[in-house]
């Protein structure tokens, strides 16, 4: 009896590898960035744009495939141009606690979507609506506020840091609890 | 009822050789290094062949004769240990022998294949990517140096220098007729030399378990004789033609606008982008998505409305198009000759 427990314990562990994170490579064409609430004015004062909560920003922060596409993204649409990698050059930097307009995915999305006053161009209608999702989940995860189990690892190049899942917590500041 | 089965067992045959022939077959050479590489495998297969038969002869012939040998056990035969010495000793012998001819064979075809790019005068930087493959010309003239994807036009009698890299994940640069395959790895510069005898189009495949799409990963080989050939890259030279149709230029203002312009480039507009293949003159190619499709109008706007359907995992997202904007989106792309 007991090699038959053991080969059913091994089969449901083995079974257990077949668990994957699901990967949405085909989103609802229908919601694309066109149902977007729009902005009535650029002009306002501090980060305050109202963003209320998007179920995607949910979604896509703690999905490895989209953190990993962000960071493929990243590169591609030369977001290092002023970002440097996220260590910041003509743009601000990304991988530190500081967050001009808050450190939420709908922030971040709005920044990507809308631009943003000195320099931020706005890429409404320029990148697919879920790809501004991955490019902000990756955004979040330069600076620690992914799960290290979900954030991409292994840079293909030189980077200002290390990979993004060998970033120290965001919340605890690198500090042991 | 055995007639049939031997009949059902040759229509097998030829059923399955049929797949030997055609414009991806190791098989059917049509160029030097594939040729050395056919030959070279067709000998070790018919000398192992023979080699394996006559092994089986010489354990089955004493099998036999082993009832008639025990008749009489105990007499002694003074020359038998001589004769299994002889045996051993020959067998031995050839073994050593045909080791040695196939490893001189092996080395001499290895030098054959490295002398055939020796002078080449033509160098092409084939770079893979999931899943396409991106194919520059070198020239010692900055503008004449031409970017496109997926189709490698050479010319035919010419040895033609490949160099292979890759910007992801290991590919593997296989085109069957042509050449053995070579890996195309980050970071690092592969040396491949083809030469096609004749003209004709012969088919590649990443040959390198690479991701999700990796059997979607097709390359064509276009050899063509030099006057064609040169005429070809010449024409590849221009900037995109002027879409005609109001259609066409509602079109190319579309794809201005939106995310095309984030990741192809088409000569002769701002659309600069350098991670997608080049979209200069992409309707002169055969094939769309790296060999998945046949390029025609119905091909082109499945692919833009559906990418993920057609090849899912590919780097192409879903855009957001109404039926009007991917209409016209067709119709400029399609007139990209």
């Amino acid at each position: 009896m007991k090699p038959a427990a053991a080969t059913l314990l091994l089969a449901v562990l083995a079974l257990a590898a077949c668990q994957r994170e699901e990967r949405d490579t085909r989103p609802q064409s229908a919601l694309g960035s066109g149902e977007q609430p729009t902005p009535v004015t650029t002009l306002e004062p501090g980060g305050q744009r109202p963003s209320p909560t998007d179920n995607k920003a949910a979604s896509f922060e703690a999905n490895a495939f989209h953190l990993s596409e962000g960071k493929r993204l990243f590169g591609w649409f030369n977001c290092s141009g002023c970002h440097a990698n996220g260590g910041g050059g003509m743009g601000p930097a990304l991988m530190d606690e500081k967050w001009i307009y808050g450190s939420s995915m709908e922030s971040i999305h709005a920044t990507i979507r809308d631009g943003r006053p000195n320099g931020m161009p706005s890429f409404r209608d320029k990148i697919p609506d879920d790809q501004i999702w991955e490019l902000a989940a990756f955004v979040r995860s330069l600076s620690g506020n992914a799960p290290s189990s979900a954030a991409p690892s292994r840079n293909d190049d030189m980077m200002a840091h290390p990979s993004e899942n060998r970033m120290p917590d965001a919340a605890t500041l690198g500090k042991s609890p | 009822m055995k007639r049939f089965a031997s009949i059902a067992l040759a229509t097998a045959i030829a059923l399955f050789l049929h797949g030997c022939a055609g414009w991806q077959s190791a098989l059917d050479p049509k160029g030097p290094a594939a040729s050395e590489l056919a030959w070279l495998i067709w000998f070790f297969t018919g000398l192992c062949a023979v080699v394996w038969v006559l092994v089986m002869i010489g354990l089955a012939a004493p099998l036999m004769m082993q009832s008639r040998e025990r008749l009489e056990p105990l007499v002694l035969d003074a020359g038998a240990d001589n004769r299994k010495l002889r045996v051993v000793m020959t067998a031995v012998g050839l073994t050593a022998v045909i080791l040695v001819g196939l490893t001189l064979l092996s080395f001499f075809a290895n030098r054959t294949l490295a002398a055939i790019g020796s002078d080449a005068a033509l160098t092409i930087r084939v770079t893979g990517h999931q899943w396409w493959w991106e194919v520059r010309y070198e020239d010692a003239t900055p503008s004449r140096i031409l970017t496109t994807a997926n189709e490698i036009h050479i010319p035919a009698g010419e040895p033609v220098r490949l160099l292979l890299t890759s910007t992801d994940v290991i590919h593997s640069f296989w085109v069957p007729s042509l050449s053995g395959k070579l890996d195309l790895i980050p970071g690092r510069m592969n040396v491949l030399d083809i030469k096609a005898d004749k003209p004709g189009v012969y088919r590649g495949q990443c040959a390198e378990f690479c991701g999700a799409q990796h059997a979607n990963m097709g390359t064509f080989i276009i050899a063509e004789p030099r006057a064609k050939f040169d005429a070809w890259w010449r024409d590849q030279l221009q900037p995109a033609s002027a879409p005609m149709s109001d259609e066409a230029k509602a079109g190319k203002d579309l794809f201005l606008k939106r995310p095309c312009v984030m990741c192809h480039k088409i000569g002769g507009t701002p659309a600069g982008g350098t991670v997608a293949p080049d979209l200069t003159h992409v309707a002169s190619r055969q094939t769309l998505a790296a060999g998945t499709l046949t390029m025609s109008r119905g091909n082109l706007a499945a692919w833009i409305a559906d990418p993920q359907g057609v090849k899912p995992g590919s780097h192409m997202p879903v855009v957001d198009l109404s039926g009007d904007e991917l209409n016209v989106i067709v119709a400029y792309l399609e007139g990209l000759k």
